[in-house]
């Protein structure tokens, strides 16, 4: 019997256990799944919660329900990883061994790490919306706020779910619309970006968005400290942007025993091979989700093309053969834009988000990097989805692989040179 | 006829205005696109990052966060942002002849 080992069940974790449960015999494989808590939270819907669109309600559900039967969980923290060892102790005092891991533990969120920002404004006037708490609060908070500076600030790369940054702007502008106090609300973006995101051709687009919608951009801002009395933040080269509430999104890293187990970069998230998901360190040992250094987006639908390559790789290694499927890097993610409209960007590793319709070229129904009602109604409907289908395992009507079907190419750029004059 | 004898040198730049070939990179190279990015006159302390930073390009395939720099060139966050304002993670990567760093997607 051997043992096949699975940390973390939020959205990748899941997926695989899913997954893995179907095509590996109960006879010839346990699969054990530890997860820090009972819960399991549908986390793009977080994004909704601060404008009462969504509820608290709407984003939770028992984690158990979406595991099978077969798999044994065990509801502990995560003390230390061994690789040496192939074994991994928990927080709850068990020894749990396995002859492959599969490591899914995501990324938190560490305002600590910035100097100032847990003090004493911390939930006051600072909230965070990528946290269940976090969001709830800000909810709160904004149900009877008075309006005033709105500094939406992401503190370093990378972070999860790139986009939502900018879709709580367009929420924002919005929510402030509706409730007839817009002008009385003077919203701020403030990225350590060059600009409004991370890829060009999109980032144009969605900067023109911000212009139309009144936000300012402040770009290059890469935040040193929160200044509790004057209410401001200051970049490291201290340039200062006021607030009167901030949203922040903090740093993300990987989880605390990543780093006690010296399995993980700066930001212990773990070296992985970017195409085959193997760590780079162990072969035994594969990751998936936010938990990888990879070079592609943290985000659900990552992790859910990465499940199906993963998969064939697991098998592959437990027949004792190569691996060779490969992940591009490939993310799809509907970007909501505020009154019933929203956009969709379909990229991988080496192609930007591009123009042009998705899945079914021409037609459609989803216009890529353009906003439409459709695209919304895609996001919407996404939830469903999610609970019912995504983290089940269950097969959706979309290739792992990106496609460049109904993507128009931009003309290639002149070749640029400089002249240097060398003495 | 000029009594100064001028070298001209034409190097390929990718689309991020950073050098297409790394190995076209020279010293005189990196000032020149220090004093484009409006750093100034390379001192020491610059050459630390540099160094640091294309020793780790050749290791690694890529150049190293922010993060990384602070905690393993012994330059200080605060130096870093006096030594190279704004980003120093890109321009000290396009002093060194470097790409773009891939860290944010």
């Amino acid at each position: 019997m051997k043992e096949l080992l699975i940390l973390g069940a939020g959205t990748a974790g899941t997926m695989m256990a899913n997954k893995l449960s179907k095509v590996l015999g109960p006879d010839d494989f346990n699969i054990t799944v530890v997860d820090k808590q009972e819960t399991h939270y549908y986390q793009p819907g977080f994004l909704f919660i601060p404008f009462d669109i969504y509820t608290k309600d709407d984003v939770i559900k028992p984690s158990g329900q979406f595991l099978p039967g077969r798999v044994k969980v065990i509801v502990s923290e995560i003390d230390l990883i061994e690789p040496e060892e192939s074994r991994v102790i928990l927080k709850n005092g068990d020894q749990v061994t396995y002859d492959y891991l599969i490591i899914a533990t995501g990324t938190e969120l560490r305002p600590d790490e910035i100097e100032g920002m847990t003090e004493k404004l911390w939930r006051k006037s600072i909230f965070d919306f990528y946290t269940i708490d976090g969001a709830v609060a800000l909810s709160e908070y904004l149900k009877s706020w008075k309006g005033g500076k709105l500094v939406l600030n992401i503190a370093e790369m990378p972070i999860k779910c790139p986009v939502a940054p900018l879709e709580f702007l367009f929420l924002a502008d919005d929510y402030f619309k509706k409730k007839g106090m817009r002008d009385q609300v003077d919203i701020t973006f403030a990225t350590p970006l060059d600009a409004a995101f991370t890829k060009p051709i999109a980032a144009a687009e969605l900067g023109d968005f911000l212009k139309k919608k009144n936000i300012k951009l402040v770009t290059e801002f890469n935040i040193g400290r929160v200044d509790n009395e004057e209410k401001k933040i200051v970049s490291w080269d201290e340039r200062e942007v006021e607030f009167d509430l901030l949203v922040t999104i903090p740093t993300n890293m990987g989880i605390k025993a990543i780093e006690e187990s010296g399995m993980g970069d700066e930001l212990n998230f773990i070296p992985t091979d970017k195409h085959t998901l193997q760590s780079e360190n162990w072969d035994n040992i594969f990751v998936i989700g936010d938990a990888t250094n990879l070079p592609s987006s943290k985000a659900g639908s990552v992790a859910h093309f990465e499940s199906d390559i993963l998969l064939e790789n697991i098998l592959s290694a437990i027949d004792g053969k190569a691996l060779e499927a490969k992940f591009d890097g490939h993310a799809n993610c509907f970007i909501e834009s505020g009154d019933g409209k929203g956009l969709l960007i379909d990229f991988n590793y080496d192609t930007e988000p591009l123009p042009g319709k998705f899945p079914i070229p021409v037609i459609g129904p989803f216009s890529l990097l353009k906003e439409t009602k459709m695209n919304h109604v895609g996001k919407m409907g996404f939830r469903w989805l999610y609970w019912n289908m995504l983290i089940k395992g269950r097969e959706l009507p979309m290739e792992s692989q990106m496609s460049m079907a109904g993507k128009r190419v931009p003309p290639k750029q002149k070749e640029k040179t400089k002249k240097i004059h060398l003495n | 006829m000029s009594t100064e004898t001028r070298n001209e040198k034409v190097v390929k730049l990718d689309a991020d205005g950073h050098l297409a070939n790394r190995e076209e990179w020279t010293k005189e190279l990196a000032q020149e696109f220090a004093n484009h990015e409006g750093v100034g006159v390379l001192t020491d302390r610059h050459w630390v990052v540099i160094n640091y930073i294309r020793d780790e390009f050749e290791k690694k395939g890529d150049a190293p966060s922010i993060r990384k720099l602070t905690k393993e060139s012994g330059v200080s966050t605060k130096e870093l942002y006096k030594l190279f304002p704004k980003g120093p993670a890109k321009k000290a990567a396009k002093i060194a002849g470097l790409p773009k760093p891939k860290g944010c997607i």
